[in-house]
């Protein structure tokens, strides 16, 4: 690289309580480069980022911009320097409209001279605006080439990226990359954050790899494979998991949903349409699609935790379970792990003796005419801590003292353990680093090939193929026919994310 | 400078410290007040804070202020924590004291020893029956507990001020406003001759570790403990959210009502307009001083009712206001709140970040 160093780091250091946050991080990100900055969560990648966009100050350290020695005091310096960012989580008002929304982060000018210069830079990069349409009614993909397009029209030299594409489709990631390339073309610099290493190594020139605040290596991309990225990241050997043979179709059917409808109770909720699905013993469904889509309607209407659907039937291990709450549903044999960790699946400010008991007491018979034996609830909780690998002071921790990789081992783990026939899990991995993602993958394979049906809903796609037998995709609350993994491909499910499915007619409904 | 950070773990000592310290800046600030009053601080504070507990008819007398406090915010404490906003203790104790006090007007010539025990139950009834409103309100149309269990309090205080002046009032009673005295059978029994402490209090004080252990060891506690920090994962463990909206406000208000039966039917004696010294407001105070945690609530309980006594004390021997009472218990509660801030958050003294 011959250009001259854009960003140059030496040094940095930033602490929290009770953390050490960034130490002593050198990174050099260089005109028209396309710089990744890689690490499980908690390496410090947002704590770096927010230090460069001036959000946060470094406790140690030295900033140069463009070779100068350079104090950023906050957002608004660091955009007038030129340094523009995109949050992982949208800064966007959705009552209003495109237009809008850009002209509040900008200088006062006039709005039609700000419409021009929008629909220029909009074009100049590829990336399709309507300037009327209000935010609410947009999806993910375009809310971000709002957020993109509002840094693009400050002319920024450094352009910052948090995680961009978790939200998109593989389609409107495609989209992203070619604007991402053109801006390097003109000798702008991108600093992208990610976790997911195939498209780091497709879009990125170098990278910067942290691991516990520390920068512990710097390579090219294009020269490593996703696997020994993923090892640096988390500094061991990956165990590779393997997929399972294809499950005989003759055994038995543990969760059968058919024609459920739900309206949604979620004020920006997404209302699901027919909903048709079966999971057979032995079976891993995955259940793609973008966040937002129905997943958290699907997961409520299945643990029982939402009210009664408008219509449909649901039967776990045969017997209709419309009407029943999430302890009898358990009682008949399913487990549910809900997305959100913490206040949902687990209580942040109990035990986890405690947490233990939150789900287990159904199951494993925890109390007897109202009162709980905590003793056995403590021996359960040491099986889920050792069987699991939790990585915690003790039983006694409370759940908010786990990192999210733990804390999701021993979520998992406490359900697993119950010996479910049925388990319902939903992100099973997300915002996990990548060693505890393989271990939650094992254990989710050795309850399947012990018998038990496995329903998982999830955003990642390698994640979706690595386990499952069929593959199903969800979109605006309706859930396409589920596919065997082997006549699908993510191209497949990248078109499937963005329509709504219709009802395929089956021989029973045809009545004409 | 100082700065706040949050504490990555709770604290045990400063959620317990803080309280304490409360009490104690209390103290001092009221010493302050006492000295603008003229007053000499040092004698105030003690006939306020001291004198009470050194002979055995201030003990007793502390114990009967205690016990409707504790028993009141006992059952507001399950409801507090599971998020249920009771405001209303007030109009439920005096529910309760109608109902059961109700029984022994009618009866006021009974002899049976089932009078008591049926007054009891009445009374506690009638305190859940009051708490019932804002229940089926808050459940069947989303009504803010907190306004319906309030206004209700004044619906309460006029029924009770309707009946010892109308249908209940005592005839031979010269017109005052009040019922008949209740009979012997209808008179909670005195634990020591010659001081007020009564059967009825040896029940309350009993209270919080009945409390304590339907807390600590019943799946119907925990699920409280879970509903009020996370009705997500309260509703993924199976609690129905409407059946704790009730409970709780069914514990509250019938704790309320029995405080209310046993007031009457101990040191008082019959019904009459004002049978509460602002107990079912008071008790929220206690509630909140005492962490919600019954040992917390016993302590608290016995901290406000001094001050009850303290008071009355002062207005006696030293010539203070009885204003000086409700006055500590805003100062307590403030300081507290005050303190609170400690309980999750540490100072930090630091010089500016410097390169």
């Amino acid at each position: 690289m011959t250009e001259q160093g854009l960003l140059s780091l030496t040094g940095v250091c930033k602490s929290f309580p009770g953390c050490i946050a960034n130490d002593n991080i050198d990174l050099d990100v260089a005109a028209g480069e396309i710089h990744a900055l890689l690490g499980e969560n908690g390496a410090g990648k947002s704590t770096l980022v927010k230090i460069i966009y001036g959000v946060l100050r470094p406790d140690q350290g030295n900033i140069r911009w463009q070779g100068k020695v350079t104090r950023i005091e906050n957002p608004a310096q660091a955009r007038s320097l030129g340094i523009g960012m995109v949050f992982q989580h949208f800064s966007l008002f959705e009552a209003m409209t495109t237009l809008e929304n850009i002209a509040l982060a900008l200088p006062p000018e006039d709005p039609e001279a700000l419409r021009a210069r929008l629909e220029e830079t909009a074009s100049a990069y590829g990336l399709a605006l309507q300037p009327d349409r209000h935010v609410y009614d947009l999806s993910m993909g375009e809310r971000q080439r709002i957020e993109i397009v509002r840094c693009l029209l400050q002319n920024p030299q450094l352009l910052i990226l948090d995680e961009p594409t978790s939200v998109l489709t593989p389609q409107e990631t495609e989209i992203l990359f070619e604007t991402l390339r053109t801006l390097s073309q003109e000798s702008r610099a991108i600093l992208y954050i990610s976790h997911k290493l195939e498209e780091v190594r497709a879009l990125c020139d170098r990278a910067t790899i942290l691991r516990g605040g520390r920068r512990v290596d710097d390579c090219l991309p294009a020269q490593e494979t996703t696997r020994s990225l993923a090892e640096k990241m988390i500094g061991k050997k990956i165990q590779q998991v393997s997929r399972q043979s294809p499950i005989d179709s003759g055994s038995s059917m543990l969760l059968a949903v058919s024609d459920l409808n739900v309206r949604s109770d979620l004020a920006h909720g997404v209302d699901l349409t027919d909903i048709r699905l079966e999971v057979r013993a032995g079976e891993v469904l995955g259940i793609a699609g973008i966040a937002g889509n129905g997943q958290i309607e699907l997961m409520g209407a299945l643990s029982g935790e939402t009210g009664s659907p408008l219509a449909g039937s649901i039967r776990i291990l045969g017997t209709d379970a419309i009407g029943l709450n999430p302890t009898a549903r358990r009682s008949l044999g399913a487990v549910f792990v809900p997305e959100e960790r913490i206040g949902h699946a687990a209580v942040a400010d109990m035990t986890l003796v405690d947490n233990s008991y939150l789900t287990g007491d159904t199951r494993m018979k925890f109390s007897r005419r109202g009162l709980i034996d905590w003793p056995a609830v403590t021996r359960y909780t040491q099986n889920v801590v050792q069987d699991f690998d939790v990585r915690t002071t003790g039983v006694d921790a409370l759940a908010s003292s786990l990192s999210g990789g733990n804390l999701q081992k021993f979520i998992v783990g406490r359900e697993i353990l119950q010996e479910p026939s049925l388990l319902v899990v939903s992100q099973p991995t997300w915002g996990v680093d990548a060693g505890a993602a393989a271990a939650i993958h094992e254990e989710i394979q050795r309850l399947v090939s012990a018998g038990a049906a496995v329903l998982m809903i999830s955003q990642d796609l390698d994640e979706i193929f690595l386990l499952s037998h069929r593959i199903a995709v969800i979109s605006q609350g309706t859930l396409s026919a589920a596919m065997p993994i082997d006549e699908i491909t993510p191209e497949d499910i990248g078109l499937l994310m963005g329509i709504r499915h219709e009802v395929q007619p089956e021989a029973d409904h045809v009545t004409a | 400078m100082l700065r706040l950070e949050p504490r990555s773990t709770q604290s045990f000592a400063a959620a317990w410290l803080s309280p304490v310290m409360a009490l104690v800046l209390t103290a001092i600030t009221g010493g302050v007040i006492f000295l603008a009053m003229g007053k000499d601080p040092s004698t105030a504070l003690y006939i306020y804070f001291v004198e009470p507990l050194t002979t055995t008819s201030g003990l007793s007398e502390v114990a009967v202020k205690a016990g409707p406090l504790i028993l009141i915010g006992i059952g507001l404490s399950f409801g507090f924590r599971a998020g249920v906003w009771n405001i209303g203790a007030e109009g439920q104790y005096i529910a309760g004291a109608i109902a059961g006090g109700g029984l022994a007007v009618y009866f006021h010539d009974s002899e049976s020893t089932l009078l008591l025990p049926a007054m009891l139950v009445l009374g506690t009834l009638g305190g859940m029956t009051w708490a019932a409103v804002p229940a089926l309100l808050k459940t069947r149309f989303n009504a803010n507990e907190i306004l319906v269990s309030l206004m209700l309090v004044y619906v309460a205080e006029l029924l009770l001020v309707h009946l010892v002046q109308g249908p209940w009032r005592n005839p031979q009673g010269w017109g005052f406003p009040g019922t008949r005295m209740f009979p012997d059978v209808a008179i909670m029994p005195l634990l020591f001759a010659g001081k007020r402490a009564h059967l009825g209090t040896l029940i309350t004080l009993a209270i919080p570790f009945i409390a304590w252990f339907i807390l600590a060891r019943t799946r119907f506690g925990f699920t409280v403990r879970v509903f009020g920090s996370a009705p997500l994962a309260a509703r993924h463990a199976g609690v129905h959210s409407h059946r704790m909206i009730w409970r709780s406000l069914l514990i509250g208000g019938g704790f309320a009502g029995l405080a209310g039966v046993i007031e009457a039917t101990g040191t008082i004696g019959q019904l009459m307009p004002d049978i509460s010294p602002g107990y079912g407001f008071t008790a929220i105070i206690v509630a909140f001083l005492g962490r919600l945690h019954p040992a917390g609530v016993l302590l608290a309980g016995i901290a406000i009712a001094v001050t009850y006594i303290g008071g009355e004390g002062a207005q006696i021997s030293a010539g203070l206001p009885k204003a000086v009472t409700g006055l500590f218990q805003g100062i307590i509660l403030f300081y507290l709140l005050a303190f609170d801030l400690f309980t999750r958050y540490r100072i930090i003294v630091s010089s500016r970040t410097t390169e």
